[in-house]
C-alpha cells in the first residue's frame, strides 16, 4: 500500500496516534509517544520513499520498551528508581532500526526492570488485556505485546529473560519472538539477567517479527556476548514453508499444572503440521523440572550485581540528604541516651544514602529478587545454591543439544494458562513464577523461541499460544516451523472451534 | 638472644600495576593521566545503564607479556569475575577482576640482595582487572568529590608468595617489578602517581616455626622507601607487641608517610563479602598456542640478561653494566649512541658520569635529554681522536644540553665556535714552547741535570699559556726535543 502511494508514512503515524490516544487510557500500553516527532520523521521517511532512497524498515511503526535506551528519551525501566533518567546513547538495537528508517512511535510499560509476568509491577500501573481489560496482558513486555495486539503500533521491541516477550505474546494473541542468546546486541537494553537477556520482536505475524530480526541481529562491537554468526535473510527465507521438518514433542512440557484445553490446542496444531508432512517425534527434556528453581538462583545473582548501579550517586532516585542526616542523628541520640558507648554499629552517611535510596527507588518484587540474588552468592551459599544451578544449566543445555539432534524444532504450550485476572496472582509469587514454567528453559540454555496464536481459550475466550523452540542460531527453522503452524492455524475459518 | 634472631619476618607483596594501555580495560576510551577530572569518561566508566564491558585485547596480551617475563604458567582460558561492594568511586557496584582463574600463575622472579646473592620470589598469580575512580577528601570541606577518569583503568595485580623475609628484600622485590614493567612497556612505574602501588601482608613468627601467624594488610605504598619504612615500622610493632604478651590480631591498616606510621582502617571500611561470580557479560578469555609465540617474541631483552651481555660483550665492569640496565630507556640510549659507532666503554663512561650528573642537576628523564645519541657519538669521536681534552668534552656536552634539542651543531662545530678544539700544530706550539723554556732557565738545568719529572711543569705552562687548547702529547714531544738545544 506504501508502494502504490495508497497510503503515506504519516498517515500511518496519524492513524496509531490516534489509536493509542483514543485506547491508550485503558490499556495503559504506552508510557509515552512521541507524536510531534514521528510525524515529522514520518515526512521525512515519505519523501525519502518518493525518491527511492528509503530504508529496509521504512513505513514500520515500532514501540519500544521502556527497557532500551534511546538518546534523549526517559529510560525508566518502569521504575521510580529511574523516574527522571534520561538516556545518554541510543541501544544498538535501536540504532539499527532507526537506521532501516523505522519509526519509533513511542515507549511501552513493562514489570520494574523487567521483573515479573503480568507486567503489575510497574510505576507507571499495570497494563490491561487489549482482549479483556480485567486480565493481565503478561509480563515482563506486557505494554509490547499490548500495543501490537491493540492495533497501536505495527511492531515493538520487548526483551525476554525468562519469558518475558514470549508468555505476554501468548496472553495478547500476538507474535513473540525470542532470539538466540547473542544474536542481538544487549547493548543499550537496560540489564537484567546478563547471560539469560535477549532482545525480542512483537508483530502480529512470522513475517513482521522476521523483519524486526533481520535489522536488529548481528554482531555488535559494544556487546562481547554478541555473536559473529552471518545473519541470513529472514523474511525471505518465509517466502517458502517447508512442511518436511520433525517436530519434537516433550512429554514434559504437557504435565500436571497444564490447562487441558491448552495441552489438546497444541496437540491440534502439531498434527495439522503432521497432516502438512511434518514428522511427529517423542522427546524427553528430564531436567525441566529444574529450571524455575535454576533460573531464579542465577537471574536474580546476576540481577543484584547488575541493580547496584542504581546508588542514586551519579543518576537516579537519590533520598533526601537532609533527612538521612536528620534521622542518623536521632538514632545517635537514641544510642547516647541509652548509656551505649560503641556507635560503630551506626551506618555512615553514605551507607544510609544507598540503603534510603534504593529502598525508595525499588518496588517490592525488584526489591525480593535483590535479596534472593545477593543471599545465594553470599560466603557460605555459593556452591550450594549458585554452583549447583550452574550444574543444572549445563544439564538442561544437554538435554536440548540431545533433542536437536533428533528433531528440528520442539513444540510446546507457551504458558499454562490463558491470561488471568488482575491482581489474582500478585501475592503469589511462586505462582506467578510457575507461568514462565516453559520459556524459561530456552533462556538457560540460550537457544531460540517464538510464541504464536493459535486460536482463543473455549472457556475463557483468551488467547492460546503455541512455542516453538529451535536451536542456537537455527532461526530459520524456528520462523520455519511458526510460519507453518501460523498457516494451518489461519486455515480453519475459526482456530478456536477447529 | 636479640629480638632480631628470635623472629623471622613473613612478607607478601600485592602489587598494582596500571597499564599504558591506549583505551581503558573495559571501554572505548582514553587511558591517560592529569585529564581534567571526569573527562575520560564513557558511558560504560560512569555506570550507565545498558552499558556493557569490552575487553581491550591490549589488557590480555600485556598481562600474558608480564606473566612469560616472570615464568609464569599461562592458562589458556580464564574468565572474568565480579567482586561486588558498594563505593561511590565504583560507578557499577562491582569491579571486574578474576578470581578463581587468573590469567597467569605459579611464576617466580629472582632478586639480587645487598650480599651480592640472588633470591626466588614465588609469584602466585598474576590477574587483570580495573581499577576504580578517585574519591577526593580534602578538596571541599562539606563534600566527598569523584573523578572518575581513572576508573575502569587496566590494572594487573601481581600477587607475590610470602617468601619475603624482611622489609628490604620486599624493596628489592619492588624494585624488580618495576624494571620489568618498565622495561616490557606494561607500565611506566610512576608511584608517585599511582600507576605502580603495592599492599603489603606482614607477620613474625619464632624463627624455625614452619605455620604462618597471623598477618596484618598495609596498604597505600606508594614509593620503594614507603615499602620498606611501613614495613619495617610494622614489623617493630608487632614484635613489641609479641614481646609485651599481646597478640596481633588481623587487620587491614594504612600506612602514613607523614607521621611515618600505621593506622588502623575503620573496621566497617574492611567488611566486605564481595560475593564474587563469573561477569556474564564478557566471554572467557582464550590465549591460544599461536598467540602465545607471538608476544614472547615481543617480550624484550630483560634487564638481568641484558646486564650479563654488557659484561662479557662489551666488557663493563658489573658495577657500569648494573648501572645502565636498571632502567630500560637508560639502557637504550646507551645503544643507540653504539649504533652511531661510538665505543662501549668511553660511552658508558659519558652515561655514567656526565649525563648522569645533567639529569640530576635538570631533575630530567634521560627520555627527554636534549642531544641525541648522533651527536653524542660525534663527541665522543672527538675525545677519541685526541682533539679535545676530557675537561673540554664536558663543557662540550654542557654547551649541547644548553642549547637544546632544537640545536643542530656537532659537537665538531661547536668545539671550534668555542675555540676547545687541542692544538696539535707546530708553526703554533714551537714559539710558546721556545718562550716558555726561556722564560725558565733554573728548571731547565734541573731538568737537564736528571729532574725529568719537571716535564709536567712545563707542560702545565704550555697548556696554560695555549689556554688549553694545545694537545699535551705533542706538547710533550715538543719539550723534549726542544729542551736539548738548550744543554
Amino acid at each position: 500500500m506504501l508502494e502504490s502511494g495508497e497510503l503515506t508514512v504519516p498517515d500511518l503515524v496519524a492513524g496509531y496516534i490516534s489509536r493509542i490516544e483514543q485506547d491508550n487510557p485503558d490499556i495503559n500500553a504506552f508510557t509515552q509517544w512521541h507524536k510531534e516527532e514521528s510525524l515529522e520523521r514520518a515526512h521525512h521517511i515519505q519523501r525519502k520513499i518518493e525518491n527511492g532512497s528509503a530504508g529496509p524498515l521504512a513505513g514500520v511503526v515500532l514501540g519500544v520498551k521502556e527497557v532500551f535506551c534511546q538518546k534523549g528519551f526517559p529510560a525508566t525501566c518502569a521504575s521510580k528508581m529511574l523516574a527522571s533518567y534520561e538516556a545518554v546513547y541510543d541501544a544498538t538495537v535501536v540504532e539499527r532500526l532507526l537506521a532501516g528508517d523505522a519509526i519509533i512511535i513511542g515507549r511501552l510499560n513493562m514489570d520494574e526492570f523487567a521483573m515479573g509476568s503480568s507486567n503489575e509491577n510497574s510505576m507507571y500501573g499495570p497494563v490491561r488485556n487489549p482482549r479483556n481489560t480485567s486480565r493481565v496482558p503478561g509480563g515482563s513486555s506486557g505494554g509490547s505485546a499490548a500495543a501490537v495486539a491493540a492495533g497501536m503500533c505495527h511492531a515493538s521491541l520487548g526483551s525476554d529473560t525468562g519469558g518475558s516477550v514470549r508468555q505476554p505474546a501468548s496472553f495478547c494473541g500476538v507474535v513473540g519472538l525470542k532470539p538466540s542468546y547473542g544474536r542481538v546486541s544487549r547493548h543499550g537494553l537496560i540489564a537484567y539477567a546478563s547471560s539469560f537477556d535477549s532482545v525480542g520482536a512483537f508483530g502480529s505475524t512470522v513475517h513482521d517479527a522476521s523483519v524486526i530480526l533481520k535489522a536488529i541481529a548481528g554482531r555488535d562491537d559494544m556487546d562481547a556476548t554478541s555473536s559473529t554468526e552471518p545473519v541470513p535473510d529472514y523474511p525471505a527465507l518465509l517466502d517458502e514453508v517447508r512442511p518436511d521438518i520433525t517436530i519434537g514433542i516433550p512429554k514434559e512440557y504437557f504435565g500436571d499444572g497444564l490447562d487441558p484445553v491448552i495441552r489438546d490446542r497444541v496437540m491440534l496444531v502439531a498434527e495439522k503440521m503432521e497432516a502438512k508432512g511434518a514428522k511427529l517425534v517423542d522427546i524427553r527434556l528430564p531436567n525441566l523440572k529444574y529450571a524455575i528453581a535454576a533460573y531464579y538462583v542465577l537471574a536474580t545473582a546476576e540481577a543484584s550485581s547488575n541493580l547496584a548501579r542504581f546508588d542514586g550517586i551519579r543518576y537516579g532516585h537519590r533520598a533526601d540528604m537532609k533527612a538521612v542526616r536528620a534521622r542518623l542523628k536521632a538514632e545517635e541520640a537514641e544510642l547516647t541516651a541509652d548509656g551505649a558507648a560503641d556507635l560503630s554499629g551506626l551506618d555512615t552517611p553514605m551507607i544510609r544514602l544507598y540503603k534510603q535510596s534504593r529502598t525508595e527507588g525499588f518496588g517490592p518484587e525488584v526489591k525480593r529478587r535483590i535479596m534472593l540474588g545477593t543471599y545465594v552468592l553470599s560466603a557460605g551459599y555459593y556452591e550450594a545454591y549458585y554452583g549447583k544451578a550452574q550444574r543444572i544449566r549445563r544439564l538442561i543445555k544437554q538435554d536440548f543439544e540431545q533433542a536437536f539432534s533428533k528433531v528440528d524444532v520442539i513444540i510446546s504450550p507457551t504458558a499454562p494458562t490463558t491470561a488471568f485476572e488482575l491482581g489474582s496472582k500478585v501475592n503469589d509469587p511462586l505462582q506467578m513464577y510457575l507461568n514462565d514454567i516453559y520459556t524459561i528453559s530456552a533462556n538457560l540454555a540460550g537457544i531460540c523461541g517464538i510464541s504464536i496464536p493459535a486460536g482463543d481459550h473455549s472457556s475463557d475466550g483468551m488467547p492460546i499460544g503455541v512455542q516453538f523452540m529451535a536451536n542456537a542460531f537455527r532461526e530459520p527453522e524456528l520462523l520455519n516451523a511458526a510460519r507453518l503452524a501460523e498457516m494451518v492455524c489461519g486455515e480453519s475459518a475459526d482456530a478456536s472451534s477447529p | 638472644m636479640s629480638v632480631d634472631t628470635q623472629f623471622e619476618t613473613v612478607i607478601g607483596l600485592e602489587v598494582h600495576a596500571q597499564l599504558l594501555t591506549e583505551s581503558k580495560a573495559f571501554a572505548p576510551v582514553s587511558n591517560r593521566f592529569g585529564s581534567a577530572p571526569n573527562t575520560n569518561v564513557t558511558p560504560l566508566c560512569l555506570g550507565h545503564p545498558g552499558t556493557l564491558p569490552v575487553p581491550n585485547e591490549n589488557l590480555i596480551r600485556y598481562a600474558v607479556k608480564l606473566g612469560l617475563a616472570t615464568n609464569c604458567k599461562i592458562r589458556p582460558k580464564s574468565i572474568f569475575a565480579r567482586k561486588n561492594y558498594f563505593y561511590p568511586d565504583m560507578p557499577k557496584g562491582y569491579q571486574i577482576s578474576q578470581f578463581e582463574t587468573p590469567i597467569c600463575y605459579e611464576g617466580h622472579m629472582d632478586i639480587g640482595l645487598e650480599d651480592g646473592s640472588t633470591k626466588r620470589i614465588g609469584i602466585t598469580r598474576i590477574h587483570m582487572e580495573e581499577d576504580a575512580g578517585k574519591s577526593i577528601h580534602d578538596q571541599d570541606p562539606h563534600n566527598t568529590l569523584i573523578d572518575l577518569n581513572r576508573a575502569g583503568t587496566p590494572l594487573l595485580e601481581i600477587v607475590s608468595e610470602p617468601d619475603i623475609r624482611s622489609p628490604q628484600e620486599a624493596g628489592a622485590y619492588m624494585r624488580k617489578i618495576w624494571q620489568i614493567v618498565r622495561y616490557l612497556g606494561v607500565c611506566d612505574g610512576n608511584m608517585e602517581e599511582g600507576s605502580l602501588r603495592c599492599d603489603a601482608n606482614v607477620s613474625i613468627r619464632p624463627a624455625g616455626q614452619k605455620e604462618f601467624n597471623i598477618r596484618t594488610e598495609i596498604k597505600n605504598l606508594n614509593s620503594f622507601r614507603n615499602v620498606e619504612r611501613a614495613l619495617t615500622y610494622e614489623v617493630e610493632r608487632q614484635k613489641e607487641l609479641v614481646l609485651s604478651g599481646g597478640s596481633v590480631i588481623q587487620q587491614t591498616l594504612l600506612w602514613d608517610p607523614n607521621e611515618m606510621r600505621t593506622r588502623q582502617m575503620r573496621s566497617k571500611e574492611e567488611a566486605h563479602d564481595y560475593r564474587y561470580f563469573p561477569e556474564p557479560d564478557i566471554p572467557p578469555v582464550l590465549v591460544t598456542d599461536e598467540m602465545l609465540e607471538e608476544i614472547r617474541l615481543e617480550i624484550p631483552e630483560l634487564p638481568e640478561a641484558r646486564r650479563l651481555r654488557y659484561i662479557s660483550q662489551f666488557g663493563l665492569t658489573d658495577y657500569d653494566a648494573s648501572v645502565l640496565t636498571e632502567d630500560r630507556p637508560l639502557a637504550d640510549f646507551f645503544e643507540s649512541i653504539l649504533e652511531q659507532g661510538a665505543s662501549a666503554k668511553p660511552a658508558a663512561n659519558l652515561i655514567i658520569t656526565e649525563i648522569r650528573r645533567v639529569l640530576n642537576e635538570k631533575g630530567m628523564a634521560i627520555t627527554t635529554f636534549p642531544v641525541g645519541p648522533e651527536r653524542l657519538a660525534g663527541l665522543l669521536a672527538l675525545r677519541g681522536e685526541d682533539k679535545i681534552s676530557s675537561s673540554a668534552m664536558q663543557t662540550l656536552l654542557d654547551a649541547m644540553v644548553d642549547a637544546g634539542p632544537d640545536s643542530a651543531a656537532s659537537a665538531g662545530e661547536l668545539a671550534q665556535e668555542m675555540n676547545l678544539l687541542q692544538v696539535s700544530d707546530t708553526g703554533f706550539l714551537d714559539p710558546i714552547v721556545e718562550e716558555v723554556l726561556r722564560n725558565n732557565p733554573e728548571e731547565v738545568k734541573r731538568y737537564l741535570g736528571g729532574k725529568h719529572g719537571l716535564i709536567g711543569f712545563f707542560i702545565g705552562q704550555i697548556m696554560k699559556k695555549s689556554q688549553g687548547k694545545a694537545n699535551p702529547g705533542m706538547v710533550r714531544e715538543l719539550v723534549q726535543k726542544k729542551i736539548t738545544e738548550f744543554k
